[in-house]
């Protein structure tokens, strides 16, 4: 297209916080789009960059003028009184005069046309720069400097030093607390510290790759993904690779450079998920496996400098720092291992758990009565009462303990280890480490009988629990994270096949809530959640075992001609029983006429198929009962071609009615295909 | 170190200061960075301050980590437009070489409950060791910073480890006539360590926290903020003994917590008001 331009704008400040440059390049460019849609400008493209140190964007292909518009507004009749003309001209901003007088509906009306002119896009940007600074939506923000005598003063998320608005090769002239526009910015930090003038948008890349400045965050994270995977590999290593920390080092960093180093073995005693969490966490290190797939004594670090040394001293500064946080983290481990942790549950009784629920403690004793409970009823089949209770009673204690106030994300890990080492039975430490599986969708659903014991106590009693405080979760809120509690649930109670039959420790609210959590669960597995509702209409069923199988039996016979032909059948048998408002007689019917043939067999198919289905639900064969009911649809076909139901004779009408019902009832006992679509 | 960083901040307007003569936990509680970072007075200091953090104590057994050990702070009002390239200055004046170097500025917001202040900033890194804390102060006894303050503090210890090159803190040169900084502290680190942890009497802290909270309260009826104000550092140290020994429970913490900056903060306003700054 002729006479296009771009246009770059870069905003440079002290360093941004890593989290926010994503969000704040998103703001940028939804920001910018916005003012330049009011002024009916738009750009082809919007480019966004962030570094630590600039928040940059190129908006590409902006014609140097905005268009032309002409406003046309309707006044009043011309012949309206003097107030009313002038109020109208007060209100389009001209003098009598220039009013245009035209002929509406028969009256002639006065008419105001304003010729807005095409305004410079500089000009519009020039406004459009101090706007969007002044409305970014940073999370945190602050004042600073000689300005901030005043709470007025702008507010930025550090420091704002510089700004770089180019349209073309020409300056937008434009100023914000002191700083102006210009084309200037400067390189990396130490690399190249002085100041560099950028020509337009089309050289900012290339020039500030030639002052050691990678300014697009994906090139960034490319150079740090393949820099530590390489720099793991060339040690014989394989990198653990972790998207977020490739993330965050691309935002602490404009000239990223990988480095690996050894720390002392002798940590290695030390529980890998520790180190592995200090590293990240502390440092923002990568870590390693060896051969054996065992983490190594081997770090990533991502440095901001091509180090004159090749980085020897900066691998050996990381080393050092990494060395003291293991040791600090040993510090923990090793004081912790010596408190039992029976003796650490005692300090639950200090810790508030709700504070409507009690302490900690006491919701350990319930959950600890609980899993004994699910063990001694066999509802957890092969799950040792003891062990169970045990679990229960020391499953919350790391929560004390220095690790776990250190890493809050490694409670249940750190008290499975201190339990292990401190001879409690390996049924009992695996209990402890898991009983918080499964957190989300897709974490792994413990199978080990004590452990499904003690997290289905825990997620039970605190779903029982804020249930009964009336805590429930409602729309978007669920701060205790009930919902996940229950899906957590499902999949305990699916995955191990347990006969549970919840209503034994959940009240109706509760079992409705879990209804609910059942079909969010099935839909997203790909079951119908008509097929589900058809089933749960019946009422009365609390075990999510039988009330699944029967549900899925549903979805596979619902695919067969068979299926499909027999919900026809039953639908027309029902709409007709609906349209005869027909009450079912409780009494059995004995017809008084003689029965067409088509009638004879759908009775004969009914006597047949009713008591097959019946003992095949009892057996919870479901399959069988869907065979069952599938031998009702060719009588049923016939019946519906052969036979008249509306019958000019009452006793065949009302006997053919009564025959419908009973096929309706057959149905119904196996689920409620009125609630089941197509 | 010291005195390079004292020669380096005296030239560019620092008023070089001492050590203030009580137990705290960090440089920010000095009287010249917490009372002086209130109102619209231009003011420009450094200084050393020893810190005590009882929580932060290993028996001597961390290469890094001690419940004593010294900040250099330096504090500019209203924060100068170039106090990142100060900062870097002040670190190549003691001799860190940044083309050997990895200096990075990694978020860190700062926030004093006890204080009630907080600002934005970063945890300076060098190598990944966090040697500096670096803020702009945004609030200081839940008053606005009118103007923003600048504040740097430097960990002495890491930094000197940096320059000597050693692994231990306690392998420190302290001069060059072979004293170690072991020689000089290591003892100490095992004793207080075992006494905050272990020994220190809990019924003596909790009346001395009373006591100085009463003191605080006689002090800000008598219109003496400064009195006030120690005795407020002596309570927030207090707490923090209390909190090492283990006997505040997380529901009482908060109300401490509450407690110390109430304190604090009634300092804080009392300086205002004598000042006459308030609105």
């Amino acid at each position: 297209m002729d006479g296009v331009t771009d246009f770059l704008l870069e905003l440079r400040s002290e360093e941004i916080p890593a989290r926010m440059q994503d969000k704040a390049r998103e703001d940028l460019a939804r920001l910018f789009a916005a003012e330049l849609d009011k002024a009916g400008l738009k750009a082809a493209e919007l480019v966004t960059y962030a570094t630590p140190r600039r928040l940059a964007l190129i908006a590409r292909d902006l014609p140097a003028e905005t268009q032309a518009v002409s406003e046309e507004l309707k006044g009043p009749p011309a012949d309206a009184p003097d107030a009313a003309i002038e109020g109208f001209l007060r209100k389009a901003g001209l003098t009598r005069d220039a009013l245009q007088t035209r002929e509406v509906k028969g009256r002639a009306t006065l008419f105001a046309v304003i010729d807005k002119p095409g305004r410079a896009t500089a000009d519009v940007l020039a406004e459009v720069i101090p706007t969007i600074i002044r409305a970014f939506p940073w999370p945190k923000s602050m004042r600073w400097g000689d300005a901030s005598i005043s709470t007025e003063s702008l507010r930025w998320v550090r420091p704002l030093q510089g700004i770089i608005a180019l349209f073309g090769d020409d300056v937008v002239p434009c100023a914000i607390a002191g700083v102006e526009s210009g084309a200037a910015t400067v390189g990396h930090r130490f690399h190249h510290p002085g100041v560099i003038t950028i020509g337009s948008a089309a050289d900012y890349v290339e020039k500030l790759r030639a002052c050691h400045v990678i300014v697009d965050q994906n090139e960034r994270r490319a150079t740090i993904a393949l820099g530590a995977k390489m720099a793991a590999n060339m040690a014989g290593l394989t990198l653990i690779e972790d998207e977020g920390l490739v993330s965050e080092n691309a935002g602490l960093t404009e000239w990223p450079v990988p480095l690996l180093g050894r720390f002392d073995e002798a940590f290695l005693d030390v529980p890998p998920e520790v180190i592995q969490l200090t590293a990240r966490v502390n440092q923002k290190y990568f870590v390693c496996r060896d051969a054996g797939g065992s983490l190594a004594n081997a770090f990533v670090c991502t440095a901001n400098i091509d180090a004159a040394d090749g980085g020897e001293r900066i691998v050996e500064g990381n080393r050092k720092v990494l060395a003291a946080r293991l040791s600090d983290a040993r510090f923990f481990y090793e004081t912790d291992l010596k408190v039992p942790l029976a003796d650490q549950a005692t300090k639950l009784e200090k810790i508030v758990f709700h504070e409507k629920l009690g302490t900690v403690a006491d919701k350990v004793d319930r959950v600890a009565k609980l899993a004994r409970w699910l063990a001694e009823e066999g509802i957890v089949k092969g799950a040792d009462p003891e062990l169970a209770e045990r679990a229960a009673r020391l499953a919350k204690a790391d929560l004390v303990t220095g690790m776990v106030g250190e890493f809050p994300e490694l409670q249940g890990l750190m008290g499975g280890y201190y339990a292990a080492a401190q001879g409690e039975p390996a049924e009992v430490a695996e209990a402890i480490r898991d009983h918080y599986k499964p957190v989300g969708q897709g974490d792994d659903v413990p199978t080990a009988p004590v452990t499904v014991a003690v997290s289905l106590a825990d997620k039970l009693d605190s779903i029982t629990q804020f249930f009964g405080a009336d805590l429930k979760p409602s729309g978007s809120k669920d701060p205790f994270a009930l919902r996940r509690s229950a899906l957590g649930i499902l999949a305990l109670i699916l995955d191990n096949g347990l006969r549970f039959p919840l209503s034994r420790t959940a009240n109706n609210d509760v079992l409705d809530f879990f209804a609910d959590r059942l079909k969010v669960q099935q839909r997203e597995a790909g079951v119908r959640h008509d097929l589900i509702d058809a089933v749960f209409a019946l009422g009365g069923e609390d075990d999510l075992v039988r009330l699944l199988a029967r549900v899925k039996a549903l979805q596979s016979f619902v695919g067969t001609e068979d299926g499909a032909n027999l919900l026809a059948g039953y639908k027309r048998a029902a709409n007709i029983l609906k349209k005869e408002s027909y009450q079912a007689d409780t009494a059995p019917f004995e017809a008084d006429y003689r029965r067409e043939q088509a009638e004879a067999a759908l009775v004969t198919a009914l006597d047949a198929a009713e008591p097959a289905s019946a003992k095949a639900i009892a057996n919870e064969d479901f399959e069988a009962a869907m065979a069952a009911l599938a031998t009702l649809r060719a009588p049923i076909d016939s019946f519906f071609d052969q036979v008249t139901v509306n019958d000019a004779d009452p006793a065949k009408r009302a006997g053919r009615l009564a025959l419908l019902a009973r096929v309706r009832a057959a149905v119904h006992g196996v689920a409620d295909f009125s609630r089941i679509e197509g | 170190m010291i005195l390079r960083l004292h020669s380096y901040w005296g030239a560019r307007g620092c008023a070089i200061l001492q050590p203030y003569d009580m137990r705290m936990g960090a440089g920010t509680f000095h009287p010249a960075t917490t009372l002086r970072a209130l109102g619209p007075d231009p003011w420009n200091a450094a200084f050393v301050q020893p810190s005590r953090r009882p929580t932060d104590g290993r028996y001597g057994e961390n290469p890094n980590r001690l419940q004593h050990y010294y900040q250099y702070q330096v504090i500019l009002k209203p924060s100068p437009p170039d106090l990142q390239e100060l900062y870097l200055g002040s670190l190549a004046a003691i001799g860190i070489d940044f083309t050997r170097h990895d200096i990075r500025f990694v978020e860190d917001d700062w926030e004093s409950p006890t204080l009630g202040a907080w600002g934005l900033g970063w945890e300076v890194w060098c190598d990944g060791m966090e040697v500096t804390q670096f803020t702009y102060f945004q609030q200081m006894g839940g008053f606005d910073c009118k103007p923003v303050a600048g504040e740097l503090t430097y960990g002495l210890e890491r930094l000197a480890m940096y320059i000597q090159n050693v692994d231990n803190v306690y392998d420190l040169r302290f001069n060059d006539a072979g004293v170690s900084y072991g020689d000089v502290f290591l003892e100490n680190e095992r004793q207080m360590s075992t006494w905050n942890f272990e020994v220190a009497d809990t019924d003596t802290l909790f009346d001395l926290f009373r006591k100085a909270a009463a003191e605080c309260e006689n002090c800000l009826a008598a219109k003496l903020p400064i009195p006030a104000y120690e005795q407020a550092i002596e309570a927030s140290h207090i707490f923090n003994l209390l909190n090492a020994r283990g006997v505040i429970s997380v529901a009482e913490r908060q109300a401490y917590i509450g407690r110390v900056r109430d304190l604090a903060k009634g300092a804080c306003t009392a300086y205002m008001e004598k000042n006459g700054w308030m609105a």
